[in-house]
């Protein structure tokens, strides 16, 4: 048997590949979209368990069931978990089905089937993810010191994610913290999905599909900050009431987003209204129903389709920068101070988002030296330069420019922020004991003068 | 306890063009543990959270005991859904694992110690509630994991695939497990798989449902013997029964060179060919002599047993099915014939199911 006939690659030729060739001729199966041969150097005739240190990224993660590991490979990491194969054929899909539908969510990147140990016993398949950068589990966040109001952050946030998933249509079967990455979002959090093995996608969900959703979230947020409280890591929050914030959030939201509304013909301003509002809290109104009644002394409305991502798609557009929705709502608003200030509210908005691009945003995120670069994603660390101005300028009585206050952050705040890109040198594995889960996320304190 | 009915319980989604589940009718006794089971999409998890008072039901009623629950809220029902996904909570002793779910529902500290306990000594977890679950070996955290259910002591367990994730021999032990812990519970459970095996294994009686429609709801035994019509033949059973298109003449049903006799009266307006349907243990295999000649392709030695795979001879059979799927018969696994052989198939008397080729339906008893 030749080495392209043990390892069956789809949708590309298959590469000489001398590792797989000497471990006995295993006919690994390796399914992506655009797979990277470095994949078949990866020791796949181990349980993920036993893989050696020296090919682990040691980053946090949630709690889980399956191994999970993280690998570094050709300048990026991978996210692996060990799972049954027809499990991991049917997640890598679904992930790629919601990736398609502009769902956040992490990128599936192969499925490795086929797999054998030393001694021909056959082994559970993987599911190969990108790890989404500067993504934090929640367990990551809580062994940091904390703002009190963290959890309740993390589930506004988790609550936005399950509306933009049901209103896809999506059916998550197993909503909870552990199966959520969150990345920050100009002081707040912005969530993404991490686990779909449960999920199911429906051209529609119906009210029960939804409130079972909402049940299991209930449920395993409280399972989650009890978790937390037991190890000693919640300050003050409550569990139970917190796990009830889900709930509340959900259906603010879902109602906001899906209500229908009558008023009196005399009050059409109540239209622009309600897009408005929408479009404040990140919506964008793709199709609204209006229907007037047959007397000509009613509207009814009712938004029909909504997108997420208003302010996102915006910035995206003026400036090409791809970033979360907070954030992109606080660029915008800095862009609209620098047309004001440079007095050029008449011009075209493009032309004007160029010049702030070129003159503020980039010098100022690119000011940062290198080393610190992988604290806080460029958005964010203009979100927080923002807010260090405000500091500067309220202690100071006066206006600070920005220039003088990201000279200030760079040498006295951000040298303390951890590094998150991918948080190195720390495991809270699924079963994290105390000690490893206070000390993690090394506060590097160097005084930068 | 409780009984269950399911009464012409009918589920149309919003938007589609026909029920997910249409007129559902079973009666579940008290303490039973009825299985639902069916390919995907077939109507099991729908059925369910109707149950549960998760779906509205658009049709039908649902009752339990003596109430009828179709308006109720799930709060109301006194049911518990077992989640398909229960994490373990690393920090949490074994005891608060299973008991947090209570004091979510507002239960008073000392009833929770006391349910727990109840949960750990049936689930002979006793000695381990103030460990961590890190301490336990994977079957114990599948027993913790049946524990936060057990504490809540509901009328009706409700499982929708709870094993799919597990591993095969952790899967095999854990049903076994959860068979005979409801057994001695003995709360009336429904139980959702889409593996007839499962199904078949655990039940006391097996629904089996297709598009949304109950096929047949039995014992397992009786299924297997009597399968009410060409579906649930097909779907119950490993090796699946051979289901092969076969004229209809005199006195019979022909198979090869030998005839069933099955009285015409019983074939009613079944038309020229039947399906006749014979499981892989039901048939004799012979050298020579009579039957239906098949030629081997496959052996496949288990030890005591073999099966056999092989093809009908042309001009056989009439329906496309028993030309492509192979025929595939159980013999002595120490004597099994040798591949390329050609080999004698009659079925076993009593031991022939026929079926209606255009309906799918059961003829004869
Ligand atoms: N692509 C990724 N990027 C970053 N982190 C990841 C990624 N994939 C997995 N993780 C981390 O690994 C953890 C476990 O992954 P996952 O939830 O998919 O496993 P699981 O065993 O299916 O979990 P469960 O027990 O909920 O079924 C997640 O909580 C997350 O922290
Ligand atoms: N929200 C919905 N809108 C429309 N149709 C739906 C919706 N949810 C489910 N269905 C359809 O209803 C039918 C039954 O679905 P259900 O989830 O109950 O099946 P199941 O037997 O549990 O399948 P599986 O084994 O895949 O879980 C399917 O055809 C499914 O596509
Ligand atoms: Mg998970
Ligand atoms: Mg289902």
């Amino acid at each position: 048997m030749s080495a392209a006939s043990a390892t069956a690659m789809r949708e590309v030729p298959v590469p000489a590949c001398p590792r797989v060739w000497e471990t006995g001729g295993v006919a690994l199966d390796i399914t992506a979209s655009r797979p990277d041969p470095a994949l078949l150097d990866l020791p796949w005739s181990m349980p993920l368990e036993d893989w050696p240190a020296d090919r682990l990224a040691a980053l946090p993660r949630g709690i889980s069931r399956h191994v999970v590991r993280f690998v570094k490979l050709s300048g990026r990491i991978l996210a692996i978990k060990e799972i049954k194969a027809e499990l991991a054929v049917r997640e890598y899909y679904m992930l790629r089905n919601l990736g398609r539908l502009g769902l956040p969510c992490v990128e599936p990147f192969a499925v490795v089937s086929g797999r054998v140990d030393a001694a021909g016993a056959p082994l559970d398949a993987c599911l190969v993810t990108r790890h989404l950068q500067f993504s934090l589990p929640y367990r990551a966040l809580y062994s940091q010191s904390l703002r009190p109001d963290t959890a309740a952050r993390l589930i506004d946030a988790l609550a936005v994610l399950l509306v933009r998933l049901h209103l896809a249509g999506f059916w998550w079967g197993d909503v909870s913290l552990s199966n959520t990455l969150f990345v920050r979002d100009a002081g707040a959090f912005a969530a993404y999905l991490v686990d779909a093995e449960t999920g199911e996608l429906r051209e529609r969900l119906s009210d029960g599909q939804r409130e079972h959703d909402l049940d299991i979230a209930r449920v395993n947020i409280a399972g989650e900050l009890f978790d937390l409280e037991a190890g000693g890591l919640l300050h003050g929050e409550d569990p139970i009431d917190t796990s009830e914030r889900i709930v509340h959030r959900y259906r603010e939201l879902w109602d906001e987003l899906t209500a229908a509304e009558t008023f009196g013909s005399g009050e059409r301003w109540r239209v622009e209204d309600r897009i408005r509002r929408l479009n404040d809290i990140g919506f964008d109104v793709d199709e609204l129903a209006t229907v007037t009644d047959l007397g000509g002394t009613s509207i009814f409305i009712q938004p029909k389709v909504v997108d997420a991502g208003h302010h996102s798609r915006r910035l995206l557009r003026l400036t090409g920068l791809d970033v979360e929705e907070g954030q992109a709502r606080r660029l915008l608003n800095d862009l609209d101070s620098f047309r004001a200030a440079t007095d050029r509210q008449g011009e075209d908005e493009e032309l004007v988002a160029h010049d702030w691009l070129a003159d503020i945003y980039e010098p100022i995120t690119r000011s940062v030296p290198p080393r610190m670069r992988g604290k806080l994603e460029p958005a964010e660390l203009f979100h927080e330069i923002l807010e260090h101005r405000w500091y500067m300028a309220e202690l100071a009585g006066q206006d600070i420019r920005i220039e003088d206050a990201t000279v200030d952050y760079v040498a006295n705040v951000l040298p303390s922020k951890p590094e998150e890109k991918s948080i190195l040198g720390v495991d809270t594995t699924e079963i994290p004991v105390h000690a490893v889960d206070t000390q993690e996320l090394p506060v590097v304190r160097r005084t930068a003068r | 306890m409780a009984t269950v009915k399911f009464d012409d319980a009918t589920r149309v989604y919003p938007g589609a063009t026909r029920p997910s589940v249409d007129k559902l009718n079973i009666d579940i006794a008290d303490g039973e543990f009825l299985v639902l089971v069916g390919p995907s999409g077939c109507g099991k998890s729908t059925s369910l959270r109707m149950l549960a008072g998760l779906e509205e039901v658009n049709g039908g009623k649902i009752w339990i005991g003596d109430r009828d629950v179709t308006n109720l809220s799930p709060k109301d029902r006194d049911v518990a859904m077992v989640f398909q996904n229960y994490a373990l909570y690393p920090h949490m002793t074994v005891a608060d694992n299973m008991g947090f779910a209570l004091k979510i529902a507002g239960v008073n500290k000392s009833e929770i110690d006391t349910r727990v306990k109840e949960a750990a000594k049936i689930l002979d977890l006793t000695q381990y509630l103030e460990r961590k679950p890190k301490a336990l070996s994977g079957g114990q955290r599948q027993r913790v994991a049946m524990g936060r259910a057990i504490v809540r002591s509901p009328q009706v367990f409700l499982m929708d695939e709870p094993l799919s994730n597990l591993d095969a021999k952790l899967r095999v032990q854990t049903r076994t497990q959860i068979a005979s812990l409801q057994r001695r519970l003995g709360v009336t459970t429904v139980y959702v798989t889409h593996d007839q095996t499962e199904a078949m294994t655990m039940g006391d009686r097996v629904a089996v449902l297709k598009d949304g429609l109950l096929q047949q709801c039995d014992s397992p035994r009786h299924m297997y013997d009597h399968p009410d019509n060409l579906f649930v033949a097909g779907f119950i059973g490993s090796p699946a029964m051979n289901l092969i298109g076969m004229p209809v003449v005199d006195g019979g049903v022909r198979f090869g060179s030998t005839t069933i006799p099955v009285p015409r009266g019983a074939l009613g307006n079944a038309g020229s060919e039947v399906i006749v349907g014979v499981r892989p243990e039901d048939v004799d295999v012979r050298p020579e002599g009579d039957g239906l000649p098949i030629t081997i392709e496959v052996v496949e030695e288990l030890g005591a047993d073999a099966y056999i795979y092989g093809t009908p001879q042309a001009g056989q059979v009439t329906k496309e099915e028993g030309i492509e799927k192979p025929f595939i018969a159980r013999v002595d696994g120490r004597r099994p014939p040798e591949k390329g052989a050609t080999m004698y198939i009659t079925p076993q008397s009593g031991r022939v199911h026929i079926f209606n080729g255009t309906t799918g339906e059961r003829l004869v008893d």
